[in-house]
């Protein structure tokens, strides 16, 4: 389990979109702790809640009630804890999405030291980093690149570069896999674990992409709103 | 720091350079449509000082000879001489006409000057080719924009004319090349009857019992010969003493001639306001349709290219870059879209200036200040845009 204060902890948490008769109560308290350097899914059917979870988590919707905790930072409380929720996000959160969303016009490079060179880090200094980042992605060969010219894989480590340049405490990846063939599915889940327990961040893959699910070592169930914990497989085919 | 409205254009630039070069030729037309407007004050202007008057003696109440007709007897200059602080006084005629025969015939403004040096009012300051006018008949001074050439011949009206000098920029307010005359022939051209008219006139003069008295053989010839000299001419061009002060002078003259006389001031002020008034407005109605038009382009094109990007923008948001940014880039976009069409507008308009059959004056203030509204009105047209992006929900990032 998690040391309490580190990696992401949510208590009691819930959300509810719009009001009176039209209210959807979307989370009913969900209780979630991932640990530095561990990977967990977060599964279910559709319309659980993943995608509400993952946006309060990414400080994008408010959530209605319970606790959040990112790295050491309590973020929220029965109310936001913390003045600016987008430099949160810019600095301890890494987000992959199901679609790379790499900046079309940037290269590979560029596309992974965005953040960096926006916050004003010396464009040299912040390359270099993305470098070594593509480097330990297995992508160095490809930095010079546009997003176009890369496939489907090598397009979703260049994201998870990207949501690594910062050296978030947490990453959120929403279906990360789902546009990917087996493989190449494995091996982003290897290369997320991999980068897990390199810089100790937590992650939270959702997913339902039967593929992947028996990697993980624990999975959070997430059913009408509330999650269910439950051991994985944890097995990671090499 | 990294700039992404540069790195997009360059990305995207067959887009950024085809939309630039249709903005640039209408930012070509705006700016042409200025120098037609700056050329027309400067033909204005010209035409003042290629007159070489201080003071324009004309027919009283006219606004002539430029802007009206007006018509004073060619001896009244004598009496204008004696004024005091007057230098200089002649005659002069205006007259715009079709010279030139069949395929070469074109639109002139016919100057009748009496023949002296370049310091006689009326006359040619500076020739580019060739000698004033000396001699009393059928010769000519043609601006190079008439297409004459020296040595050749002209026909106006009824008589054909040798070129013997050429000017350049000596055009009438409406643009039109000069072609100087002897004033004795620009009179007869102005003013002679046709023969058909002539016949008729003497037959009416010679049925008319008061001119063709029995007995008195001499006054029906007297009354004709009077009849076809041509005493008139357009405006008298006063040239004043060094140290004379126009306003005074034209004052006395005013009293003493009873006719109406302008100052270079007023002249100017009469070709500005009241000759060109009506083409600068419907210049003007011109430049504030083409902004409009420019905007609405740019604001549909960055529109459009910003539509194409709201992923990216909802992507961007989330991973924590600024509003600020954001808007920038679109912004940014939005100026060098702006900047490329400026620069494809001013070279445009300089590459075309030279086929217009109106002198095209392009001033650099001019560029300058089409510069600045340019990129005001690329800023504007960009809000929209910006709004749209500011509007994307960072959550739009994550799947529903
Ligand atoms: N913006 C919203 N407004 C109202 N209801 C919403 C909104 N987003 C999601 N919901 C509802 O919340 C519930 C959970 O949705 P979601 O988090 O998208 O589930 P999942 O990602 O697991 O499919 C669903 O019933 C959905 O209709
Ligand atoms: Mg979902």
């Amino acid at each position: 389990m998690a040391e309490p204060g580190l990696g992401i902890r949510i208590q009691g948490l819930h959300k509810r979109y719009g009001t009176g008769d039209t209210a959807v109560e979307a989370l009913k308290g969900v209780d979630l702790a991932v640990a530095p350097g561990e990977v967990v899914g977060l599964i279910g059917p559709s319309g659980s809640g993943k995608s509400t979870l993952l946006k309060c988590l990414g400080a994008v919707v408010e959530p209605t009630g319970g606790r959040m905790t990112l790295g050491s930072d309590l973020i929220y409380h029965d109310g936001w804890r913390i003045p600016d929720l987008r430099a949160l996000r810019r600095d301890k959160i890494g987000f992959v999405f199901q679609a790379p969303y790499l900046i079309p016009f940037l290269n590979v490079t560029d596309n992974v030291a965005l953040l960096p060179m926006l916050a004003g880090r010396p464009n040299r200094e912040a390359r270099a980093a993305a470098r070594e980042l593509l480097a330990a992605l297995d992508v160095a060969h490809r930095a010079a690149a546009m997003p176009s010219q890369l496939s489907g894989g090598e397009q979703q480590r260049v994201a998870i570069a990207r949501a690594l340049i910062n050296r978030p405490p947490v990453i959120l990846a929403d279906e990360p896999t789902a546009p990917l063939d087996s493989e190449r599915a494995l091996a982003v889940i290897r290369i997320l674990n991999r980068m897990a327990r390199q810089y100790a961040t937590a992650v939270i893959v959702v997913t339902h992409d039967e593929k992947i699910i028996p990697t993980f070592q624990r999975i959070y169930q997430i059913r009408d709103g509330r999650t269910h914990e439950e051991a994985g497989l944890g097995r990671m085919l090499e | 720091m990294i700039s992404l409205a540069g790195r997009d254009i360059l990305h995207a630039s067959g887009k950024f350079i085809f939309t630039g070069v249709g903005l640039g030729l209408l930012i070509g037309v705006t700016l042409s449509m200025a120098g037609i407007y700056r050329g027309m004050v400067d033909d204005a202007d010209t035409l003042l000082d290629n007159s070489g008057a201080d003071l324009w003696v004309v027919q009283q109440d006219t606004l002539g000879p430029y802007a009206e007709s007006s018509s004073l007897y060619d001896d009244l200059y004598r009496g204008i001489l004696t004024v005091p602080g007057v230098a200089q006084a002649a005659n002069v005629t205006y007259l715009t006409m079709q010279v030139g025969e069949g395929a070469r015939e074109r639109r002139a403004m016919v100057v009748g000057v009496v023949p002296g040096g370049p310091d006689a009012p009326g006359q040619p300051q500076h020739l580019v080719a060739g000698r004033h006018l000396t001699r009393g008949h059928y010769e000519a001074v043609a601006d190079l924009m008439t297409g004459l050439r020296l040595g050749e011949q002209v026909r106006i009206r009824r008589n054909q004319y040798r070129v013997v000098g050429l000017t350049r920029r000596t055009v009438s307010s409406g643009g039109d090349p000069m072609v100087f005359i002897p004033l004795k022939d620009a009179q007869e051209a102005q003013f002679l009857k046709d023969n058909d008219a002539i016949i008729h006139q003497r037959r009416r003069t010679a049925a008319n019992p008061a001119f063709n008295r029995p007995g008195q053989p001499g006054t029906l010839e007297a009354v004709l010969a009077s009849q076809t000299v041509n005493p008139s001419v357009n405006a008298v061009l006063v040239r004043l003493d060094p140290h004379a002060d126009p306003d005074q002078v034209a004052g006395e003259i005013r009293r003493w001639k009873r006719l109406t006389v302008h100052t270079r001031a007023e002249m100017n002020e009469i070709l500005q306001a009241k000759l060109i008034a009506t083409s600068a407005r419907q210049i003007f109605m011109f430049l504030v349709i083409l902004s409009v038009v420019s905007a609405a382009i740019v604001a549909f094109i960055i529109y459009t290219l910003t539509l194409g990007k709201i992923r990216e923008i909802a992507v961007l948001k989330l991973i924590g870059t600024r509003n600020r940014t954001i808007a920038g880039m679109i912004m940014q976009q939005a100026v060098g879209l702006g900047i490329i069409g400026f620069m494809v507008g001013k070279i445009a308009a300089t590459l075309w200036a030279p086929i217009f059959p109106k002198y095209v004056l392009l001033l650099p203030g001019d560029a300058v200040r089409g510069f600045l509204i340019v990129v005001v009105i690329c800023v504007l047209a960009s809000l929209v845009a910006i709004r749209a992006a500011l509007r994307v929900d960072p959550a739009e990032a994550i799947g529903g």
